[in-house]
């Protein structure tokens, strides 16, 4: 054999088991989960999809949601009504750090139940001072603890909010009431937003979230609860699905000393119109300029 | 030779099929260097696929610390592309001919290192399906207010500024014909602002975010473009040393010379901003210097990342002792040593040093650390076989041209 075609066939057998090598290597995609239709993977922004195209996207979903989980779900898309606007107040002197509000929370967002995921974490701090650096997680012992008061953070939906300024596909906004939201169709989970945000409000779904069928939340928005896909963001939303329609967040229900308040701060009369007017209020991280729509407040 | 160079459009197709055959043939020692890379580009593949299909949960990478071993090597990559200009000043602003003999190099690194980068961001995402809402029109490209948009225009402009310039010289090279200047000078100028541009806007990514007190200062792009002008020069003296032991193609002293001066200057430059930096942090205190504490010393019994940056900081300074004494006549093998060197010291510092501790500890102050896992330390090791490969073959198609074993028939 000459060494041209020697050469040739050398060539051929390389190519022939380099193919063979890669193909091998991504066999893995088979495992897939995600339900990526055409109509999913061409669907629009959230923005730019009138009636129709939503119903027929809301239709879609609810039947992935039960092919995929088995459970029968109704997906709403509830709009912001004119004229709200909200903020939430939370009273630093009578929350007890029971986390009762993160469960709340864990359960009406049909968060993965293997991590335990909640838009809310309890800081434990210590009296004297509201030093972040002094606060912790992982308390584990009965609340409260006398040399300790106790604070939970959420996201603040922030008027001027730096998750949004970076995205950069327009995945999240504010929307006219206030509420900072997500695409979860839109995302292209770069989690720029989540280095962003100063308060850790944002989550992501590092896996496909799994829930039992029987504790699945079947009351679910689009922009809200719906049961999330893998690999996009994810945050508080004020609960809008219960919110937009004259409800109060799920927190809140939960919490069993009253230490939050949620209203319109258009409404002279609401209760959150009093804490701001009435109370020596402040927020976190004031001087990262974000301007959040949470509060937080002292009794005495 | 004729005296009549080839079709510019219909020998094209001929073109692209030599140099298949080019970028394929080789010696043994070709050969096993190519499939060495391979091997290992595919174990990165293969890594790639199971996150794919399982999530971003197979990395280490968590709601604490979100971003990690990927765009670390993200960081230093774009570096080292922006840093390859170090070739191209010399050549066409201060009309070095020798340098400008062989500034393909760095145009070819540059190309590697965009491709290297790219990579790093697109395993980086949850939804590469999505990844085409970033187009603009097609997607809703949030330009100009998110940096990232910035960082994919001005990333993808430099790769098609290189390709473009590389592209032509390698073609009109091959045609027997002479490079006309009006097609692609003004390109190798807007290259030279670009590659400023590139690493400039990546350190604006992280230096824009008011939240992480450890991005948010100003020194951010000038340390990126001061390591970037290390990393560059020392990838590319390297790579001429290779080029010049292994080719025909003819590399003088000169080029290395020129960029050793280079480096003398960067490679303590860098260690000036880096001091500044490590001094402003730390003298000051308080806890919006905790991540630079968490970094250097360790946070509250967390030090992952203390021996790394220490490593770091050793081989930066050894690298600039040797650069400063070495005699590049006699003693070229101490030069290669401390770009090695200054190479691994820059990818920590640009890296896991740089990306880490903006997350450490996290904006309600938890501790949680990072190090990369198995899954990471493969897609990334892959990521750059594919840059190599690719930069094995462009250099390989350029030498073959230039010393003339590869050329059009006769027209």
């Amino acid at each position: 054999m000459d060494e041209l075609t020697r050469r040739a066939a050398l060539k051929t057998g390389g190519a022939t088991l380099g193919a063979a090598a890669f193909a091998r290597a991504l066999a893995p995609l088979t495992e897939w989960e995600e339900n990526v239709s055409v109509d999913s993977f061409l669907q629009k922004h959230y923005k730019e999809m009138n009636k129709l195209e939503m119903s027929v996207v809301l239709a879609r979903l609810e039947t992935e949601a039960l092919e995929e989980h088995g459970v029968a779900v109704s997906i709403s898309d509830p709009r912001p009504t004119p004229g709200v606007s909200f903020a939430y107040a939370l009273n630093l002197s009578v929350c007890i750090g029971c986390r009762k509000c993160a469960v709340a929370c864990h359960e009406e967002n049909n968060h993965d139940r293997a991590t335990n995921n909640s838009y809310i974490r309890v800081l434990e701090m210590k009296k004297g001072g509201i030093d972040l650096e002094q606060g912790r997680t992982d308390y584990k012992h009965p609340v409260p603890d006398d040399d300790h008061f106790y604070m939970p953070v959420q996201c603040h939906q922030c008027d001027n909010a730096p998750c949004v300024k970076v995205c950069p596909v327009e995945a999240t906004w504010k929307e006219a009431d206030g509420i900072v939201v997500v695409d979860y169709n839109w995302c292209i989970g770069c989690r720029y937003c989540e280095a962003a945000c100063p308060y850790h409000a944002r989550r992501f779904n590092w896996q496909k979230p799994e829930i039992p069928a029987e504790e699945i939340n079947p009351d679910q928005a689009y922009l809200s609860n719906r049961i999330r896909p893998q690999g996009v963001m994810e945050k508080c939303t004020f609960c809008l699905h219960r919110t937009r329609n004259g409800r109060m967040p799920a927190c809140l229900e939960a919490c069993p000393t009253g230490a939050r308040v949620f209203g319109n701060l258009e409404d002279p009369n609401s209760e959150i119109r009093w804490v701001l007017e009435n109370k020596r209020v402040f927020v976190l991280k004031e001087d990262v300029g974000t301007r959040p729509r949470f509060f937080y407040f002292f009794d005495e | 030779m004729s005296s009549k160079p080839a079709h510019p459009i219909r020998s094209y197709p001929a073109f692209l099929w030599k140099a298949a055959g080019v970028a394929t043939d080789g010696n043994a020692a070709f050969y096993a260097w190519m499939t060495a890379l391979t091997a290992i580009f595919l174990v990165g593949v293969h890594a790639y696929a199971q996150q794919f299909a399982h999530g971003l949960a197979i990395t280490a990478m968590s709601d604490h610390v979100s971003w990690g071993m990927y765009i670390g090597n993200f960081t230093f990559a774009v570096g080292l592309a922006a840093g390859a200009v170090m070739m191209v000043i010399p050549a066409y602003l201060y009309n070095d001919h020798e340098m400008h003999d062989v500034v393909i190099v760095g145009e070819i690194l540059a190309i590697s290192a965009i491709v290297v980068s790219l990579a790093f961001v697109n395993v980086d995402l949850g939804r590469l399906d999505h990844a085409w809402h970033l187009m603009p029109v097609v997607g809703r490209f949030n330009w100009p207010i998110s940096m990232l948009t910035w960082d994919v225009v001005v990333l993808s402009g430099y790769l098609f500024l290189n390709l473009h310039v590389v592209g032509y010289l390698l073609y009109t090279r091959y045609r027997g014909a002479v490079p006309d200047p009006r097609w692609y000078v003004p390109f190798v100028f807007l290259s030279i602002l670009w590659a400023v541009s590139i690493h400039t806007v990546t350190a604006f990514l992280y230096s824009g975010l008011g939240g992480r007190p450890f991005w948010n200062t100003a020194i951010l792009a000038p340390r990126f473009i001061a390591s970037a002008f290390v990393t560059g020069p020392a990838f590319i003296v390297l790579a001429l040393q290779v080029v010049r032991r292994l080719t025909s193609f003819h590399v003088g002293d000169g080029p290395i010379l020129t960029l050793l001066s280079v480096l003398r200057v960067t490679v303590l430059l860098n260690l000036f901003l880096v001091g500044s930096e490590v001094f402003t942090e730390l003298y000051s205190g308080g806890s919006h210097t905790a991540s630079a504490r968490y970094l250097y010393f360790g946070l509250h019994g967390h030090h992952a990342l203390v021996p790394w940056i220490w490593s770091a900081i050793a081989m930066n300074i050894a690298a600039a002792v040797i650069f400063l004494s070495a005699s590049p006549k006699t003693q070229l093998w101490g030069i290669d040593v401390a770009c090695v060197l200054s190479l691994c010291g820059i990818w920590i510092e640009k890296g896991l040093g740089l990306i880490v501790p903006g997350f450490v500890p996290s904006t309600l102050h938890e501790l949680i650390e990072y190090l990369p896992n198995e899954i990471e330390w493969k897609v990334t090791l892959g990521i750059w076989a594919l840059g190599l490969l690719v930069f094995t073959v462009g250099l390989k198609l350029a030498v073959t041209i230039f010393t003339g074993r590869m050329r059009a028939e006769e027209a």
